[in-house]
C-alpha cells in the first residue's frame, strides 16, 4: 500500500498558527483509527518540532508520510543550523532569546521530548544551510 | 418514562435550510438535505449548539413533560444551581424551594448540595494521586461525549464520578426510601438547563439503575414556578448548600471549589476545543485540573435557561455570597467514593473515523485527499456539508458523486 502524504508550510512569522500542522495531523491519525496513545506521540514529537522551526528558523516544511504501521515526519528549514547537536539534545539546553522563553517557549525541551516520544530521530544540520529532521513513529 | 435518545429534533416546517446551524456544529454532525437541517446523531454530542443558533426556532430540545410528575404519588424535585440566576430581584434562594414545593414536590434535593459532595470526593481522589493529570471535569456531559468522541487520547484524564444531578438522583431516593415512602411511589425529576443533561441522564437509567423518573426544562419550569414564587411570604429556611454549591452553576466554580492553585476553566465550544488540543499535545501538563464547559459562561449558558448567562452569573454570585453553610461533606452523608464513582467507564464512539478497518480507512482518506484537490476549498456550504473537506469525507463513506456548486462552474 501506498502512503498518504500530507504537506505543509510552516509559517514562521505567526505563532498563533504554529500547531496547526500537528493538528491536522492528529485529526487524519484519528480517522483512521490510530491507537490514542500513538496519536499522542506524534502530536507532542510533531507540535515541538513545528513549534522549534518558529522559533528558531522563521518556518519551513512538514511532510508526514502515514503507512499503516508508522508514521514519518519530515520537517525541513532554512534557518541557522544546529551548531552542536549534542548539546541541543541535552534537557534544558536552549538558545532560545529572553523574548521567546518570555512567551513559555524555549525551555530546552523541544529536541529531548522529540527523541522521547519517536522511535525513531535523526537530524541533519548545516550551520549557515538548515537543518533537517526526521521523526519516525510506530503505531 | 419517555426514553429518548435525541434531544434536539427538527420541526421541518419551521427549518428553511439556512446553513447556520450547519456551520456551528462543533463535531460537524449536521448536513442540509432536500433544505432542511439533518442531525448526524452519531455525530451529535447533545450540546444544544444548533438551538442556540436556529433563527427561526426550528431546533427543539426534547425533555419530558411537565405533566408526568403528576403520575408519582411522591415526587422530588432537583434544582440545578443555575435555576436560582433566573430571577430578577430574588434576595434568598429558600423562595426558589419553597416555590418548588408549592408546585406540588414533595420534597426538594439540590444539585448544587450533591455537587459539594462531587467536590469532596474529587478532593479526595486528587490527594490519593490516582488520577491521570490534569483531571478533566466530567460534569459537562456535552464534553464527555466531545471526547468519548474526537480526543480518545484523553479519556483517562476525565474523572470518573457522576455528576451531581446523578449524585442528587441517587442520594434523594436513598433518603426517601429510608424515610417510608415504597420505591415505586418516588418520582424524580432533574430540572435541566441544557440538552445534553436530559440526554445523559435518560441513557444512563437505560443501563443502570433508575434513579431518574424524568428531566425537565428550566424554561418550561420557570414560568410555574415565577407565579408560584410571587405568592410566597417569609420562606422557610431550607436551602441546604452553600457558596461552594451554587457556584457549580458557572464556569469556574467547580474548580474554585477545588481549592487548587494550577487550574484552567474555560467555556464555550470553540474554546474548550482549543483546550484540547494543547491537552493533547502535552501542552498542559503542569495543571492539576480542567473544568470545561461547553456553554458559553457554563451551565448558565445552556440552552434550557430563561436569562442571560452573563446576568444570571452575576446574580448566583450576589446569592451565594450571603450564603454562610458550610460545604456537604461525604462523612456527614455516610457515604464513600463508591457511591460516586461509575459503575462503567462509557465506550469510545468510533464515527469520527473514516473506516474501523485501518487499511479501509487508508484508502478512503487517500480518496477523500484526491477529492480536496478538486474542491475549491471556500467551505461555502451549498453542497449540505459544512466544509469541503466533510463532503469529500461524506462522498467516499458514501460512495456517491461530487457535488459541488464550484465544480459545475467550471464546467
Amino acid at each position: 500500500m501506498d502512503c498518504i502524504r500530507l504537506e505543509y508550510d510552516v509559517d514562521g512569522e505567526n505563532f498563533a498558527s504554529a500547531g496547526n500542522a500537528s493538528e491536522s495531523v492528529k485529526r487524519t491519525l484519528k480517522q483512521l483509527g490510530i491507537p490514542p496513545a500513538s496519536v499522542r506521540r506524534v502530536a507532542i514529537a510533531m507540535y515541538e518540532g513545528e513549534i522549534n522551526m518558529v522559533i528558531h528558523a522563521h518556518g519551513g516544511k512538514a511532510v508526514a508520510e502515514i503507512y499503516p504501521d508508522r508514521i514519518d515526519i519530515t520537517l525541513k528549514d532554512t534557518g541557522p543550523g544546529i551548531a552542536d547537536i549534542g548539546l541541543a539534545m541535552k534537557a534544558g539546553w536552549s538558545t532560545a532569546s529572553e523574548n521567546i522563553r518570555s512567551l513559555g517557549f524555549g525551555a530546552g525541551m523541544g529536541l529531548p521530548n522529540m527523541k522521547k516520544y519517536s522511535d525513531e530521530m535523526d537530524i541533519d544540520s548545516v550551520v549557515g544551510v538548515g537543518t533537517t529532521v526526521f521523526l519516525r513513529i510506530r503505531f | 418514562m419517555a426514553v429518548t435518545l435525541k434531544t434536539v429534533v427538527l420541526d421541518s416546517e419551521k427549518c428553511i435550510g439556512c446553513i447556520t446551524c450547519m456551520r456551528r456544529c462543533p463535531t460537524e454532525a449536521i448536513r442540509i438535505v432536500n433544505g432542511k437541517a439533518k442531525i448526524l446523531y452519531e455525530k451529535c454530542i447533545n450540546c444544544g449548539e444548533c438551538v442556540r443558533s436556529c433563527k427561526g426556532g426550528a431546533k427543539r430540545p426534547v425533555y419530558d413533560s411537565f405533566d408526568l410528575v403528576k403520575s408519582y404519588p411522591y415526587k422530588i424535585a432537583l434544582p440545578s444551581p443555575s435555576l436560582f440566576g433566573q430571577f430578577n430581584n430574588l434576595d434568598d434562594p429558600n423562595y426558589v424551594i419553597e416555590g418548588l414545593l408549592a408546585l406540588g414536590f414533595d420534597d426538594v434535593f439540590e444539585v448544587g448540595l450533591a455537587a459539594e459532595l462531587v467536590t469532596d470526593c474529587t478532593k479526595k481522589l486528587m490527594r490519593k494521586n490516582t488520577l491521570e493529570r490534569p483531571v478533566i471535569s466530567s460534569a459537562c456531559p456535552a464534553i464527555a461525549e466531545l471526547i468519548f468522541l474526537r480526543y480518545h487520547e484523553l479519556k483517562d484524564h476525565l474523572l470518573n464520578l457522576y455528576a451531581p444531578a446523578k449524585i442528587a438522583a441517587k442520594l434523594a431516593k436513598k433518603q426517601a426510601i429510608e424515610q417510608g415512602v415504597p420505591a415505586d411511589d418516588i418520582g424524580i425529576f432533574f430540572i435541566s438547563p441544557c440538552p445534553a443533561k436530559v440526554y445523559s441522564l435518560h441513557r444512563e437509567e437505560v443501563s443502570n439503575e433508575k434513579y431518574i423518573s424524568g428531566v425537565l426544562s428550566q424554561s418550561d419550569v420557570y414560568f410555574r414556578l415565577v407565579e408560584k414564587m410571587n405568592k410566597i411570604k417569609n420562606p422557610r429556611k431550607l436551602l441546604r448548600c452553600g457558596y461552594s454549591g451554587l457556584g457549580w452553576g458557572s464556569s469556574g466554580g467547580e474548580s474554585n471549589s477545588l481549592g487548587l492553585g494550577n487550574y484552567i476553566h474555560c467555556s464555550g465550544a470553540r474554546n474548550v476545543q482549543g483546550i484540547l488540543a494543547e491537552m493533547s499535545d502535552g501542552k498542559l501538563d503542569g495543571a492539576d485540573f480542567v473544568e470545561l464547559n461547553m456553554c458559553p459562561g457554563g451551565c448558565v449558558g445552556g440552552v434550557l435557561n430563561v436569562e442571560n448567562p452573563f446576568i444570571a452569573r452575576n446574580r448566583m454570585r450576589q446569592l451565594a455570597e450571603k450564603l454562610k453553610i458550610p460545604p456537604a461533606t461525604m462523612e456527614q452523608f455516610g457515604l464513600d467514593e463508591s457511591f460516586f464513582l461509575w459503575d462503567k467507564a462509557p465506550e469510545p464512539s468510533t464515527s469520527f473515523q473514516l473506516d474501523t478497518d485501518r487499511f479501509a480507512a487508508m484508502q478512503k482518506l487517500m480518496k477523500v485527499e484526491e477529492y480536496l484537490k478538486k474542491l475549491p476549498g471556500i467551505d461555502c456550504g451549498a453542497c449540505g456539508a459544512p466544509t469541503c473537506r466533510t463532503h469529500a469525507e461524506d462522498v467516499v463513506k458514501s460512495g456517491g458523486v461530487l457535488d459541488c456548486v464550484k465544480l459545475r462552474e467550471v464546467k
